[in-house]
């Protein structure tokens, strides 16, 4: 057995070179931030060591808290419209992509994808433009279809602004769960279902009891890296709303209130300790997260060798 | 032959369901790409008209590539992705193969250390980055960029990699063994060729990020020789906010690039993919 051999070197070798890359880079800097977020500024400035208070006066005091949870409630949202909406519309895209023989499907993969490539800058331009009430498409498409009086300043109005971001998001970002499943569809052996189709079964049940068992362990990524990559946004709301998450806050998430807090905007100064310190509190929710998935779901998927 | 019957009706809903969303997905880019090639008083007069002989100008491009130097910004573009997205490939994979194929103590721990990167974002750490570069001396350098992006797209490469690893038939590499391969042979010449699929996928997803971002450029890399095409992009949306020609004009340039990176490594995935895998 493997287990016997004295040392095993290569897998050292393999290991070696994104490990130290990433130790060196990523998580000595991002320990660097965590210790801080236990510092604080004292008297004259000098830095002092104040244990949990950063997190203290973050959940606890109203200056900050109510800024920290309305940021917290609407990441949770933002993260909920993506897996109702994004996530089963990828899936069915896949789906129906991988359809045997299907014609011009590269054509139609590479289509849907093309907004997942396309730099924030672009999108938040983009959709201002389309979504703006002057210049607007919008108001003009719905008028043309007789629904104008369906239209409003979405992305002025708070109470359908960050709806309207999250959308723009999914439209966005609806590439990367169809492409993981496609990929994962496309490598279900033929084997499986030429027997299945023998059995008689086809078309949609085919899809529901054959494929999607199989690719359960692909759903389960995209779930996690929606979820971290949801709680780690910020670019899309901060090009089309900027740093402040207009209006009144109504688009704040986790990444917009942290950037103003580390960088600082118009009338506050950065603040590196509180800053640090909401940096934690996302690393924790995402920890967190991320642990659920890897102990509570991982562990249970029924993984298929072929 | 009522399947087959069934079956045509089911193409042309499955072309009727992909047709509708691609033009969802495109029509705003479209906006952008037809709207570049007007003229100004077109633009705000009919946004959706096709640039036809009567309102068709230029002057969006002229400008664009009139002001900055555009075709190194590419370069520079093309230089930091390419680079990082080999050292993730390689490296990812390396580790990943390490992780999933052999039973060691830590095995579970160092995955797990590996997939804290997934979880937060490299900027949490940018003050401390840029110190390091500064001592360094890689302030200014596409070599900083390149470190940055290698670390911050390796956690995912491994964390994808390895779970598709993990559906490569034991029965092949064992097979590999016996015939006398070394654990290096095995991976470059048999696993490394199964997974390329999802090698492609994981390429395309680490390359787009990168392309796109502007964090790190502006702040590791922002003089003249080593601005990313994104930087350009956004310092001259910046000093050219009103003049939308020159705006549109440079967003749609922005998008071709990485457009045709995306093809060619959709190209190889589709390969990977009629290559066969072990049936």
């Amino acid at each position: 057995m493997a287990a016997r051999k004295p040392v095993r070197w290569h897998i050292a070798v393999f290991l070696a070179p994104a490990v130290l890359i990433y130790t060196a880079v990523m998580i000595i800097p991002l320990f660097g931030t965590l210790l801080q977020s236990l510092y604080n500024k004292g008297e004259g400035g000098a830095r002092v060591f104040v244990g949990l208070q950063n997190f203290a006066t973050l959940f606890g005091d109203a200056l900050w808290s109510d800024a920290f949870w309305n940021a917290l409630g609407n990441n949770a949202w933002f993260f909920l419209i993506h897996m109702l909406v994004q996530n089963p519309i990828g899936v069915a895209l896949a789906a129906i992509l991988s359809t045997p023989r299907l014609r011009m499907a590269a054509f139609y993969r590479t289509a849907i994808f093309i907004p997942t490539i396309l730099s924030f800058v672009i999108v938040g331009f983009v959709w201002k433009l389309i979504l703006s009430p002057i210049w607007g498409i919008a108001p003009g498409m719905l008028d043309a279809v007789g629904l104008k009086m369906l239209f409003a300043p979405w992305l002025g109005k708070e109470e359908y602004a960050l709806t309207a971001l999250a959308l723009v998001s999914v439209w966005q970002f609806i590439g990367i769960p169809m492409m993981l499943i496609y990929a994962a569809l496309l490598s279900i052996p033929d084997e499986i279902l030429e027997a299945a189709e023998m059995d008689g079964i086809t078309g949609m049940s085919q899809f529901w009891k054959i494929k999607l068992p199989l690719i359960l362990p692909s759903i389960g990524i995209i779930s996690i890296l929606t979820f971290v990559g949801n709680f780690n946004a910020f670019d899309l709301i901060y090009v089309a709303q900027g740093a402040l998450a207009g209006p009144d806050y109504a688009t704040d998430i986790l990444g917009t209130f942290l950037y103003r807090t580390f960088f600082g905007f118009q009338l506050q100064l950065g603040d590196p300790y509180m800053g640090s310190a909401i940096a934690g509190a996302m690393f924790g929710i995402i920890l967190i997260g991320v642990c659920v998935y890897l102990f509570g779901i991982q562990t249970r998927l029924r993984r298929y060798q072929f | 032959m009522a399947n087959a019957r069934l079956s045509t009706g089911r193409k042309i809903a499955a072309h009727a369901v992909l047709l509708g969303y691609t033009l969802i997905a495109l029509f705003p880019v479209f906006v952008i790409v037809i709207n570049s090639f007007k003229s100004r008083k077109a633009i705000f007069a009919d946004p959706l008209a096709l640039p036809l002989p009567g309102n068709f100008d230029f002057v969006g491009y002229r400008t664009v590539m009139k002001q900055g130097d555009f075709f190194l910004y590419f370069q520079n573009s093309l230089t930091v992705t390419v680079g990082s997205l080999f050292c993730v490939l390689l490296f990812g994979a390396m580790a990943a193969f390490a992780l999933s194929e052999y039973r060691f103590r830590g095995n579970s721990l160092m995955g797990l250390y590996l997939a804290l990167g997934i979880m937060i974002p490299i900027r949490l750490g940018t003050v401390a980055i840029l110190e390091l570069m500064v001592s360094a001396g890689l302030v200014n350098t596409l070599t900083a960029l390149i470190l940055v992006y290698s670390a911050q797209g390796l956690p995912l490469a491994v964390f994808i990699l390895s779970e598709f690893m993990r559906s490569v038939s034991d029965d092949l590499k064992n097979a590999g063994r016996i015939d006398g391969l070394s654990e290096y042979r095995i991976f470059f010449s048999l696993v490394l060729p199964l997974v390329r699929p999802a090698m492609a996928t994981v390429a395309v997803f680490t390359m787009i990020p990168i392309w796109n971002d502007l964090w790190f450029p502006l702040i590791l890399a922002p003089a003249e020789s080593t601005k990313t095409v994104t930087l350009g992009a956004q310092v001259f949306i910046g000093q050219f906010v009103t003049d939308w020609n020159a705006v549109l004009a440079a967003l749609s340039l922005a998008i071709v690039p990485v457009l045709v990176l995306y093809l060619v490594f959709s190209r190889q995935l589709i390969r990977g993919i009629t290559a066969g895998a072990v049936k």
